[in-house]
């Protein structure tokens, strides 16, 4: 599915990536944890070329994407971004309204109108577990919205463009402790029919949901595996430090 | 950087060895009433058995406590979970060692039959495997608690050896029964000491080492891992 290879990249003369290998499983919760700067959020969005975005940063190294390399010049980004899609740790709704924010991915990849249209973003709404709050209030301004049900919606808006990958970059971190549980539970119905690679401080959180573990250290990928091998027994020092609390 | 969660953890284990401690020295006593005859206090047993049961319900409520408050994980949750594991070991071992005295007490009762060369070789056995895994699990020593798992068939081959014995010797003459039915059962008991002492090893090595040796000495597996070596999500060419 997705598969970095000896992925380094560059912030002006600050090399945040060491060359990272991992492989992403589909339809599986991938968590990748690591202390503040070690280079994680930065490795989530090399899975989408968001990094792009950052003036002198540079690439070398492959992400894999169903065997081709993102980091071709060749790859199409409209594509990529479409299959491909990230949830911010601030919800971050258009300002327009609920239905318009769902339909939006749709309406500009051109992939329906009128009815079709509006099946779809009744389809997200559900596979968000939004519908049955926000079905009779289309109409209303997403900004109106609660947080968690911000990110919902924002989920809900990747999800009508049908992507095959969702990225969270610490999805949960400006919610309270109920909104996360139900954005927890979500993830996990939504790993069924999509592969999930998240970022996150909550150690708690990558332990309770993922399926595999990497532990990023200083740009390093120090030890990567199955989530319940790393909490139990990890095999590098350095994890044993980080997840015990003995780190620093 | 010192946590106050290794200061928690440090009075579980300080609690653990206090109970390994009084275990050992029921055994002994137990032991000691067997082999030479004599009848230990049952104060001072009734003592250190409550002890034993006492210190049990305090460790599984200290390791309770920890999981629930401290959410621990990776060395400090296989400490935890063990630590119980062992709590429970060592209070049935306990019990066997006041089985064994209970035993003695009826078997005292009698003259002595022929002497037994596998009993005291067998007590001498378990007490030292019971030693042994304690020092395994305070020096964290796997080489140690594995050479207590060897220990264990050195104890059935005993038991085994006693079981003959007393049958052939209870055939030839039915007034041995009653006593000869007592070796058997303090025989058993010993074993069954024995059969704890090795969990404990084996406890020990899954605290360390993060292997599960259950079942199947030398073939250990660890969580998540594929007959092939290879984890889960692991790359094929890595």
């Amino acid at each position: 599915m997705l598969e970095a290879r000896n992925l380094k990249l560059w912030y002006g003369d600050f090399r945040a990536l060491n060359g990272v290998s991992m492989s992403i499983t589909p339809n599986a919760i991938t968590a990748i944890i690591g202390p503040s700067g070690c280079g994680k959020s930065t490795l989530l969005r090399c899975f989408n070329r968001m990094n792009d975005l950052v003036e002198g940063s540079r690439t070398e190294g492959e992400v894999l994407f169903e065997g081709k390399n993102i980091n071709d010049r060749r790859f199409d980004m409209t594509e990529l971004r479409k299959r491909v899609g990230m949830v911010f740790q601030r919800p971050n709704p258009f300002p327009l309204t609920v239905f318009d924010n769902v339909a939006y991915g749709p309406r500009i990849h051109g992939l329906a109108s009128g009815d079709a249209l509006r099946e779809i973003v009744k389809k997200a709404l559900q596979s968000t577990l939004l519908w049955d709050e926000l079905g009779e209030k289309l109409e209303a301004p997403a900004l109106s919205l609660s947080a968690e049900q911000q990110q919902r919606l924002c989920i809900s808006r990747l999800v009508a463009v049908a992507p095959d990958v969702l990225l969270m970059d610490e999805p949960c971190s400006a919610l309270d402790p109920m909104a996360t549980q139900n954005i927890e539970e979500l993830m996990l119905e939504l790993k069924k029919r999509f592969t999930i690679v998240i970022v996150t401080h909550n150690m708690q959180q990558a332990a309770r949901v993922s399926d595999f573990t990497g532990f990023m250290l200083l740009g390093d990928l120090v030890e990567f595996g199955e989530t319940q091998r790393v909490f139990t027994a990890p095999r590098q020092k350095k994890t044993e430090e980080y997840i015990t609390g003995r780190y620093g | 950087m010192k946590r106050h969660f290794d200061e928690e953890l440090s009075q579980v284990k300080e609690r653990l060895l206090r109970m390994g401690a009084n275990a050992e020295k029921m055994i002994h006593l137990s032991a000691k009433d067997l082999l030479a005859r004599t009848e230990s206090d049952r104060a001072e047993l009734e003592r250190l058995e409550k002890d034993v049961n006492a210190i049990e319900m305090e460790i599984d409520d200290r390791v309770v406590k920890l999981i629930a408050l401290r959410q621990p994980m990776a060395t400090d949750l296989r400490f935890l979970m063990m630590a119980s594991r062992i709590a429970g070991e060592l209070e049935r071992i306990a019990d066997q060692s006041i089985n064994i005295i209970e035993t003695t007490h009826w078997y005292l009762s009698g003259p002595p039959l022929k002497p037994i060369m596998d009993l005291p070789l067998m007590a001498e056995i378990v007490q030292e495997m019971l030693r042994d895994c304690l020092d395994a699990f305070v020096r964290q020593d796997v080489g140690a608690a594995k050479r207590v798992l060897e220990s264990d068939d050195k104890v059935d081959t005993c038991k085994k050896r006693i079981f003959d014995e007393m049958i052939a010797t209870m055939e030839s003459d039915p007034q041995t029964v009653r006593r000869g039915v007592c070796i058997v059962l303090i025989s058993r008991n010993l074993e069954r000491i024995g059969d704890h002492a090795t969990n404990i090893a084996e406890e020990v090595i899954y605290m360390v080492e993060a292997r599960d040796v259950r079942h199947h000495h030398g073939e250990a597996t660890g969580p998540g891992e594929r007959k092939d070596g290879k984890e889960f999500g692991e790359n094929p060419g890595d």
